[in-house]
């Protein structure tokens, strides 16, 4: 009985099975490394041969050019690197945004469509052929002019309660100044999100071992809302409001939430959610209809039926198709520069590519960055995936 | 396996490596037509009518070029570009030369792999105001909304400008000069800046051109140019004395009408520039007729200039900085001997 194994063991390693696939794919690896390496050298020397300068010094050089909106320090003294930075921000800004209102608008649209009432099932029946034929360029030129168009000059502001303001420039909201003492609110509430999580999983330990609820929603809220909000008035309300006002041109103070931002969202989510609503309805429709009647024959009601059997079931078939829309709208996102939103394309890969020439550099630079953060999502979205899996037993 | 990706390394390798081969002059001559990069619609500058025909001071400039070198004003292709991705199209050799009112700066000729082969046009920063705002002077803009084209040295010096002055602003940037002007007619902000000439060319294609007008202050130097690549001396130099032969005309008085009979006159300087004395176009490589060519085809600068954006055109542009040397001007060539 021995000896086959023994046979075996003395064949020549290059015939061992798992040995030669292992040594392939190291081969194959090195080959595609070193092309790579190859092409990238090739290039380098090439364009240092043509006079065109190369590297990432320049990411340390004064851009000297100003962003329209930046959700960090910035001015045109600060670097090249920076106004990466500064780009970065914007897009996963506009993407995060678009994903969070998309999804909520294509749940919306996913179970309107599968309404019983005929308008409603109709109304979202044409929003979804509408929107999702009609090319998203058209629709952020669009959405761009006709926020421009309808919004009037400066001086001639919508004005709400002298603290809100709309004008072709943007809508402007008074900024909250913290004062002394907001800090232990801020973590009050951060304490409280922590806290509502452990006592969700002893709750549902004990819900597993005795059977017992335990109201989590309802403490989590009294934790992170009600506790801090309280505390918030107990020392005094520490925050006070930047208000804007009209200065010269413009209004100055506050937060400024500029048209481009507005257009881009309307247009990235409202195109988006036409799909989410499709892959909803597949989802819930892919639940066979023997669960639903399973369910009620154990007795349980309509809601828990939805919630408990329906909706995880639609889960497992929603998430991989949503998780490539999540993809398109991040990437969708680059459209941006059509309008002058400053994302990364336009910042980054525009401006700045133009002021120092270093296209090379710029564009690896960027598609890693979408690279990276599609990975990220995707990975976000398998997870997510994952658990959801589980939960059928 | 390994042979297989080498083989395929040293053949992208290569591919990336060809492009900067042969000479430009004889890639354009094999190819019969001259690629010229122009501006996507910049009246005076390089605009496209109805019927698809290009004119303008910098299409004119590409013209020249072609009537130098392949005897035939006519054999030019066009490439609209934005400002964006003017100098990656010369960088990869989609174009011949780059003549899109572009600025010759220090960054742009050192760093790009590019060279500036003149100036044919003598610019400067200005800026459009709705006039309703009743401002008089750029010093009176601190906090303004200023719609501005991406990639262009007027990013640049919108920001000095304001630092120096010690004003804030916000920068709306748009891709293309048509999206700029529909921004500042929106009221999406309160200026529109870009180089003087632009700025009398957007102000005509506005609904209503009497709405805007251009504050007197100049905030910078604009020397805009042709522009080639860098490492083919042959090809600068054609640019270079092409475009120094229509200022050098000019200062002659050699025009499209009377070229062929001064080629017959006395004057030697005139005869060394239309090519029947010396051999001015062959120590270019080209035949020695390039200059009368590009002269009785296109004209010598002053025509080019008052046929695109002179006094009698839409943009009454005066010849100001860009009149001759010897007429209160900076335009000055050196001499073709
Ligand atoms: N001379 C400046 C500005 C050139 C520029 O692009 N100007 C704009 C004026 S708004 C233009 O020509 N636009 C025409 C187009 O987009 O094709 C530079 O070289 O950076």
């Amino acid at each position: 009985m021995a000896d086959p194994v023994k046979t075996q063991s003395k064949t020549a390693i290059w015939n061992d099975p798992t040995f030669r696939s292992i040594a392939f794919q190291v081969i194959a690896g090195v080959a595609i490394v070193w092309t790579f390496w190859a092409l990238f050298d090739n290039t380098m020397t090439n364009m240092e041969r043509r006079g065109i300068t190369t590297g990432f010094a320049f990411l340390n050089e004064t851009s000297g050019f100003g962003i329209l909106m930046s959700l960090i320090e910035y001015d045109e003294t600060h670097t090249y690197g920076r106004t990466f930075l500064v780009g970065l921000l914007n897009t996963l800004l506009i993407s995060v945004l678009g994903i969070f209102a998309a999804t909520i608008l294509g749940f919306i649209l996913g179970v309107a469509r599968l309404s019983r009432n005929w308008l409603i099932s109709k109304i979202a029946a044409v929003y979804v052929e509408i929107l999702r034929n009609i090319p998203l360029l058209l629709q952020i030129f669009f959405w761009y002019i006709a926020v421009l168009q309808t919004l009037p000059h400066p001086r001639k502001s919508f004005n709400f309660a002298d603290s809100f303001f709309l004008n072709a420039r943007g809508f402007y909201v008074p900024g909250p100044v913290p004062e002394s003492g907001f800090n232990i609110v801020l973590v009050l509430f951060f304490t409280a999100i922590i806290a509502t999580v452990f006592i969700a999983r002893w709750a549902r330990k004990r819900q597993d071992l005795t059977g017992q609820q335990f109201p989590v929603f309802l403490t989590g809220f009294g934790l992170i809302i009600g506790v801090p909000v309280v505390i918030f008035f107990i020392l005094g309300a520490p925050m006070s409001f930047d208000y804007p006002a009209l200065k010269g041109f413009n209004f100055q103070g506050g937060i400024t939430v500029i048209p481009e931002l507005i257009a881009l969202w309307l247009a990235l989510s409202m195109y988006t959610a036409a799909f989410i609503g499709e892959i909803v309805r597949a989802g819930i429709q892919g639940v066979s209809h023997g669960q639903t009647e399973a369910a009620h024959a154990l007795g349980i009601r309509h809601n828990p039926t939805l919630r408990l059997v329906i909706v995880p079931q639609a889960m497992r078939i929603i998430i991989p198709p949503l998780t490539s829309q999540y993809l398109n709208l991040a990437k969708n996102s680059s459209l941006a520069t059509a309008i002058g939103y400053p994302d990364l394309v336009g910042v980054f890969m525009g401006t700045t590519l133009n002021q120092t020439g270093q296209a090379l550099e710029i564009v690896a630079m960027t598609m890693a960055v979408y690279l990276v953060m599609s990975l990220l999502i995707s990975a976000f979205m398998n997870w997510f995936n994952n658990r959801m899996a589980l939960v059928e037993r | 396996m390994k042979k297989t990706f080498t083989v395929l390394g040293v053949v992208a390798a290569a591919m990336l490596a060809t492009s900067a081969s042969a000479g430009t002059l004889e890639d354009v001559k094999k190819r019969g037509t001259l690629s010229c990069g122009v501006s996507t619609g910049l009246p005076g500058f390089s605009i496209q009518d109805e019927k698809g025909n290009w004119t303008g001071l910098d299409v004119d400039t590409c013209r020249a070029v072609a009537a130098a070198v392949l005897a035939d004003a006519n054999k030019v292709r066009f490439v609209p570009l934005t400002a964006k991705e003017r100098f990656t199209a010369l960088q990869s050799g989609e174009i011949d030369i780059l003549s899109r009112n572009t600025t010759w700066t220090h960054t742009r000729d050192t760093s790009l792999g590019l060279n500036f082969a003149g100036v044919n046009y003598y610019d400067g920063q200005g800026f459009l105001v709705q006039k309703a705002l009743g401002v008089k002077s750029a010093l009176e803009l601190d906090g303004a909304s200023v719609c501005i084209q991406a990639g262009t040295t007027t990013e640049l010096n919108l920001a000095d400008y304001f630092r120096e002055h010690g004003m804030k602003y916000s920068a709306v940037v748009f891709d293309t000069s048509d999206q700029t002007r529909e921004g500042f007619e929106a009221a999406r902000c309160d200026i529109l800046t870009s180089d003087q000439s632009q700025l009398y060319a957007i102000r005509s294609k506005l609904g209503n051109p009497g709405s805007a007008m251009v504050l007197p202050e100049v905030i910078s130097k604009e020397p805009l140019g042709p522009v080639v690549r860098q490492g083919d001396d042959a090809w600068f130099n054609i640019v270079k004395w092409t475009l120094n032969a229509l200022i050098n005309a000019d200062e002659m008085g050699v025009t499209s009408a009377n070229a062929k009979d001064m080629s017959m006159g006395t004057n030697p300087g005139i005869k060394r520039l239309l090519g029947t004395e010396g051999d001015a176009g062959a120590k270019l490589g080209l035949s020695a007729d390039w200059a009368m060519n590009a002269v009785i085809q296109v004209g010598n600068y002053g025509e080019m200039f008052d046929r695109n954006v002179g006094p009698k055109t839409p943009l009454a542009i005066s010849r100001g900085l860009n009149a001759l040397w010897n007429k209160g001007g900076i335009l000055y060539a050196p001499p073709v001997r």
